[in-house]
C-alpha cells in the first residue's frame, strides 16, 4: 500500500518536471522555427513546421541589424571585464587568504561591504563621474564599472578558497627560493583554477546579459552590445516578425549552446553566491 | 624582508580595492549628496537640503512614486508565491532523483542564463495581439480579445509570470542544494516512526531548508525592489498601459535619463528615489535577514 502511494507521488512529480521541460523548451523551440519562416507564414500558421527553411531572416538581421558589430562589442566588454575581475580578485583574494597582517579583517569587510552597492542605484553619479573622466560612451568606462561590480563577490569567493589550501604549500615554495609573486603565480594560482572558472561564470553571465548600463552609458550605435542592439532592432523592425524571431534566436543561441556543453559548470557557477555553507 | 612583504601586499590589494572604491563605493556615497542639490540636466546647481525629497512626496510625483512602490511590493509578493513556490516544487521533484535527472535539472535552469531582454522580447512576440502564438491559442479557446499586456488589470501579473518563467530555475537549484545538504538520516528516522512523505516534507525538510529560504527571500526582495529591465522591455519606459506596470526603477530612469520634458525629468528627484531605494533595500534586507536567521535551526 505504502509502496503504491509513493509510486503515485513519484509519478506526479515526474509529471511536474515533464510539464516544466515542455514549458521551457516549447517557447524556445517555437522561437527557433519561427526564425526560419517568412512573416506571412508566422501569421498564418504560428505552430506549424516551416514549409521551407529560409535563412533570409538571418541574412537580414546579420546585415542591417549589425549583429556582427554587437557581438564583437559584447565579447570585448565581457572579456575585458573578466580579465580585470579574475586578475585583480585572485591577487586580492590571495593576499587576504594567505597573509596575516593587521588590516586583513578590515579589508575583508570592506570588500564584503562592496557587495551592497549595486551600480543600478548609483547610476546618476556614475554617469557624471564617467563623463568627467572622459569614459562616457566608451567600452573602457563600461569595463571598469563592470569589473568594480564583480570584484567584491569574486574576492569573497576566492579568499575562501585560498584560505582552504594547505598552509605548507607556499612555505615550501618560499624555502625553495621562489619570489612572493612566483609563489602566487606558479604555486597557488594553478590550484584554484576550477574556482576561477566558477567565479568567471558567476560574474560574466550578468555582464554579457546586462542592459541597463549600456543603455545609460553608451550612445554611439557602433558601440552597442547584443541586448542593446536587440532593443534597437526591435524598434526598427516593429512588425516584420520573421527577422525579429531570427534576431532573438541569434542573440540567445551562443549562450544556450555554451550552456548545453557546460551546464554543470553554469549551475555551479551561477548559484555560487547563494549555496555556500 | 618585512618591507618587501608589505610591498607585495600593497601590490596585490591595491588594484581590486582601488577599482571597487572608485567605481562602486564612491558613486554610491555621492548619490546621497546628489539628492541634496538642485540640477539642470546633469549640471549641479544650488544646495537645497531635503527639497528633492519634499518634491518627490508632493504633486505631481507623489502619486507616481506610491503607485510604483506598490507595484514593486506586489511584484515581491507575487514572485515569492509563483517563482519561489514553483521553484520549491521543482526542487523537491529533482531531489526525489527522477529518471533523466540531469536532463530535467538542465532544463529547469536553462532560462536563467538568458538575458532579460531576450526573454522579454520573446514573450512580447508570443503575446502580440496580431501574430502572437499565445493570442492565437487563446482565440482558438474562445477568448476573443486576448491582450493581457494591454489590460491594466493583467499587465503587471503577466510581467511577473514572464519573470518567473525566466528565473524559477534559480530558487529551484538553490533549494535543491539546500535539500541535498540535509542528512538522509533525519528522513529515515521520521519514516521509521511512521511519518508520511507529506509530514517528512513539512516537519523535517522545510524547517531545515530555512538557510536557503533566507537567501532566496532576500534575493527576491532585492530583485523586486530594483525591478527594471523586464518592465522596460515589455511595457516601455513609462510602464504601459496607463502606468499599470510602473516600478521605482522605471520612474528613476525616466527622471534621470528620460528627459521627455523638463517638467518630468529631474536628476535631483531621481537621486532622491535611488537613495530611498537604497534605504529600503538595505533596511529591508537587514531586518529580513535577522528575522529569517532567527528561525534557522542549528544542527
Amino acid at each position: 500500500m505504502r509502496g503504491r502511494k509513493l509510486g503515485l507521488l513519484e509519478a506526479l512529480l515526474l509529471g511536474v518536471l515533464i510539464l516544466n521541460a515542455l514549458g521551457v523548451m516549447g517557447p524556445l523551440f517555437l522561437m527557433l522555427i519561427s526564425a526560419f519562416k517568412p512573416t506571412p507564414e508566422i501569421f498564418a500558421s504560428p505552430f506549424a513546421w516551416p514549409k521551407t527553411w529560409e535563412i533570409e531572416n538571418f541574412a537580414k538581421v546579420w546585415q542591417s541589424g549589425r549583429f556582427d558589430l554587437y557581438f564583437r562589442n559584447s565579447i570585448l566588454i565581457t572579456l575585458g571585464s573578466e580579465l580585470l575581475i579574475l586578475g585583480f580578485s585572485a591577487m586580492a583574494g590571495y593576499a587576504l587568504g594567505r597573509y596575516r597582517f593587521r588590516l586583513n579583517d578590515t579589508l575583508y569587510l570592506v570588500f564584503l561591504a562592496g557587495l551592497m552597492f549595486p551600480a543600478k542605484l548609483a547610476l546618476v553619479p556614475l554617469f557624471v563621474q564617467l563623463k568627467q573622466m572622459g569614459l562616457l560612451n566608451s567600452h573602457l568606462g563600461l569595463i571598469l564599472v563592470y569589473a568594480a561590480g564583480g570584484i567584491p563577490a569574486a574576492v569573497f569567493i576566492l579568499t575562501g578558497f585560498f584560505r582552504a589550501l594547505p598552509s605548507d604549500l607556499d612555505n615550501a615554495a618560499r624555502i625553495d627560493g621562489a619570489s612572493e609573486f612566483g609563489v602566487f603565480w606558479r604555486v597557488m594560482l594553478p590550484l584554484v583554477r576550477p574556482q576561477l572558472a566558477i567565479v568567471a561564470i558567476y560574474t560574466a553571465i550578468p555582464i554579457w546579459n546586462d542592459f541597463l548600463l549600456p543603455l545609460a552609458f553608451l550612445q554611439s550605435p557602433e558601440l552597442k552590445t547584443v541586448p542593446q542592439g536587440l532593443a534597437v532592432f526591435f524598434g526598427e523592425y516593429a512588425t516584420d516578425y520573421g527577422p525579429l524571431f531570427a534576431g532573438l534566436t541569434l542573440a540567445a543561441l551562443p549562450l544556450i549552446v555554451l550552456y548545453l556543453l557546460l551546464s554543470e559548470q553554469f549551475i555551479k557557477g551561477l548559484t555560487a553566491g547563494a549555496t555556500k555553507g | 624582508m618585512r618591507l618587501e612583504r608589505t610591498l607585495w601586499l600593497v601590490i596585490f590589494l591595491t588594484p581590486a580595492l582601488g577599482l571597487m572604491v572608485v567605481f562602486t563605493v564612491l558613486p554610491a556615497v555621492t548619490a546621497l549628496g546628489y539628492s541634496l542639490y538642485s540640477w539642470t540636466s546633469f549640471n549641479r546647481e544650488a544646495f537645497v537640503g531635503l527639497e528633492n525629497f519634499r518634491k518627490l512626496f508632493s504633486f505631481p510625483f507623489q502619486s507616481d512614486f506610491l503607485r510604483a512602490l506598490g507595484h514593486n511590493l506586489l511584484a515581491f509578493v507575487g514572485l515569492m508565491v509563483v517563482q519561489n513556490g514553483v521553484g520549491l516544487l521543482l526542487a523537491y521533484a529533482l531531489w526525489r532523483q527522477p529518471p533523466f535527472f540531469k536532463f530535467f535539472r538542465a532544463t529547469v535552469f536553462l532560462p536563467v542564463i538568458l538575458s532579460l531582454v531576450v526573454v522579454g522580447f520573446l514573450w512580447l512576440l508570443f503575446l502580440d495581439p496580431l501574430i502572437g502564438p499565445l493570442t492565437k491559442a487563446a482565440n482558438a479557446l474562445g477568448i476573443a480579445s486576448f491582450a493581457p499586456l494591454g489590460d491594466p488589470r493583467y499587465a503587471l501579473l503577466t510581467l511577473m509570470l514572464v519573470n518567473a518563467w525566466r528565473w524559477v530555475g534559480f530558487p529551484a537549484l538553490v533549494f535543491l542544494a539546500g535539500m541535498n545538504n540535509i542528512s538522509e538520516e533525519y528522513f529515515e528516522a521520521a519514516r521509521l516512526d511512521g511519518a508520511t512523505e507529506g509530514q517528512v516534507f513539512r516537519r523535517i525538510m522545510l524547517p531545515l531548508l530555512a538557510p536557503a529560504f533566507t537567501i532566496i527571500v532576500l534575493l527576491t526582495f532585492i530583485g523586486a525592489m530594483e525591478w527594471f529591465e523586464l518592465p522596460y522591455v515589455m511595457a516601455g519606459v513609462s510602464g504601459n498601459p496607463d502606468k499599470a506596470t510602473d516600478t521605482l526603477g522605471l520612474m528613476f530612469y525616466r527622471m534621470a535619463f528620460g528627459a521627455a520634458s523638463e517638467a518630468t525629468s529631474n536628476v535631483g528627484v531621481a537621486a532622491a528615489i535611488s537613495v530611498i531605494l537604497f534605504v529600503i533595500v538595505g533596511v529591508g534586507s537587514a531586518l529580513g535577514s535577522r528575522v529569517l536567521r532567527s528561525r534557522e535551526v542549528e544542527l
